[in-house]
């Protein structure tokens, strides 16, 4: 079973919907016990960085998602901003991350002969995979996905990085560290390209 | 390169989904969240939905259908109609909708407009301009579903419009809407030549080929289906229906 984490960051309704569609058991949750006894988890999010982490805060949930992440080693995926999350900490907030992957979230900068490029990166883009992450197996080439995101992620390890995109300059669009995985676009938005990612995810051992 | 977007334009009559002509005459052509699964499978870039009576009858948004519409759609969603209100923008972006689209409201106060595109972005707020040709052949748009003309001139208002914070104009000619006689492209190319926002052609569609034109003689970075997303045949019989994106590329300019 996988655990949708619920709280209270935006509607979740269709990745819980394109989980069914791949006819793969899942289900919104935001009690403790879902969350302990769930095999895999994904980390929703849209918004703001401090926002999302004061809600994690107050839902009591942190302690369980790092018990079931950090510990049991439970395959975790956070998606657009959830994927921000797994930072060490945002440019867009205060708060500390919850510092899972060794990395720090930064706002899209360009060079003045670039400052034609609107911030939010908004709209389908393609990905460039690396060739030995689970998550990323058998993409359909060319596949395309939907961002839309003000922030980005920066590794410190670049071997952790599963894809990268060019807006701009390259940035990383999804991560895999071992059982913690991201993706910055909106899997649940990109149609058979978004599916064949979740689907990568509920099939991981 | 990115690739013109080619979207369904929907329209929604209290919770059906319906067609007209000409801004008038709503027929029914189904439900919602049926067509939704259509699109789905066809792999559309975006889909756009518009109460059309949201604004005349003086409702707001019918957020708990926008819910059931965003939880559906594998594709991003744009929303417009009888947004005027902040809590009803915040409402619609929390359910998961990606874009909204303000129409009268952006006429009656265009600082709404920028309170938007300052909270969500300007890529998030689509000023969705309707326009009529009077008898004397000018140009002018007007609001509340066409119902009410504004005096105002289409272009005037479009660069207004990406000053205030529109990240993207849908422009709909009110005269070919429903006639399948192709995009108004002289409108087109007036609007689209005047601003630097992206420009979705709306209104008139009858043939794939008109995508392609809108495009390239119009200037649109965008093409909006309407019957041609919802008929088939001369006798627009009712089918949810879209091009391939093969089909697509093969009308678009590379």
């Amino acid at each position: 079973m996988i655990v949708i984490v619920d709280y209270g960051m935006g509607n979740l309704g269709s990745i819980l919907n394109m989980l069914k569609k791949i006819g793969v058991k899942a289900k919104i949750s935001s009690d403790r016990s879902d969350i302990d006894s769930a095999g895999k988890l994904i980390l929703p999010g849209v918004g703001a960085f401090d926002t999302a982490m004061r809600h994690l805060h107050e839902s009591g949930l942190l302690d369980a998602l790092n018990e079931a992440v950090l510990h049991r080693k439970k395959p975790t995926i956070g998606l657009c901003l959830g994927m921000q999350l797994l930072t060490q900490g945002s440019e867009e907030g205060n708060l500390p991350g919850l510092g899972w992957i060794p990395a720090e979230t930064r706002r899209f900068r360009f060079p003045a002969e670039l400052s034609n490029l609107k911030v939010p990166h908004m709209g389908w883009n393609s990905i460039s995979v690396s060739p030995d992450k689970p998550l990323v197996r058998d993409l359909r080439d060319p596949s395309r996905f939907y961002f839309v995101h003000s922030y980005h992620v920066v590794l410190r390890d670049q071997t952790d990085a599963a894809a990268t995109t060019t807006y701009g300059y390259e940035f990383v669009s999804m991560i895999q560290k071992g059982h913690i995985m991201g993706t910055q676009f909106h899997p649940e938005k990109s149609h058979q390209y978004g599916m064949k990612v979740l689907s990568n995810f509920a099939e991981l051992a | 390169m990115l690739l013109a977007r080619v979207m369904p334009c929907l329209l929604l009559r209290n919770a059906a989904l319906v067609k007209t002509v000409q801004f008038k005459n709503p027929s029914y052509v189904g439900d919602p969240i049926n067509a939704i699964r259509i699109y789905n499978e066809k792999e559309v870039d975006e889909l756009i939905f518009l109460d059309i009576t949201a604004t005349v009858e003086g409702k707001r948004p019918q957020l708990k259908l926008l819910a059931d519409i965003a939880s559906e759609c594998f594709m991003p969603v744009a929303y417009g109609g009888g947004i005027s209100r902040m809590d009803d923008v915040d409402a619609i972006f929390s359910i998961g909708i990606e874009k909204v689209s303000i129409n009268s409201h952006a006429v009656a106060e265009p600082t709404f407009v920028t309170r938007v595109a300052d909270k969500y972005g300007t890529q998030a707020v689509v000023v969705s301009i309707d326009v009529k040709r009077s008898i004397f052949g000018k140009y002018e748009v007007c609001t509340r579903g066409g119902r009410t003309a504004t005096g105002r001139d289409p272009i005037a208002f479009a660069l207004e419009m990406e000053k205030a914070g529109a990240g993207e104009i849908i422009l709909t000619s009110i005269d070919r809407d429903g006639t399948g006689k192709g995009y108004d492209i002289d409108l087109l190319k007036r609007v689209a030549s005047a601003v630097t926002i992206p420009v979705i052609a709306s209104g008139g569609a009858g043939r794939i080929e008109d995508c392609g034109i809108a495009v390239r003689e119009g200037g649109a970075s965008a093409a909006a289906l309407g019957s041609m997303a919802v008929y088939h045949g001369r006798n627009r019989a009712v089918l949810i229906n879209f091009p391939t994106r093969e089909e697509l590329d093969l009308v678009l300019p590379n």
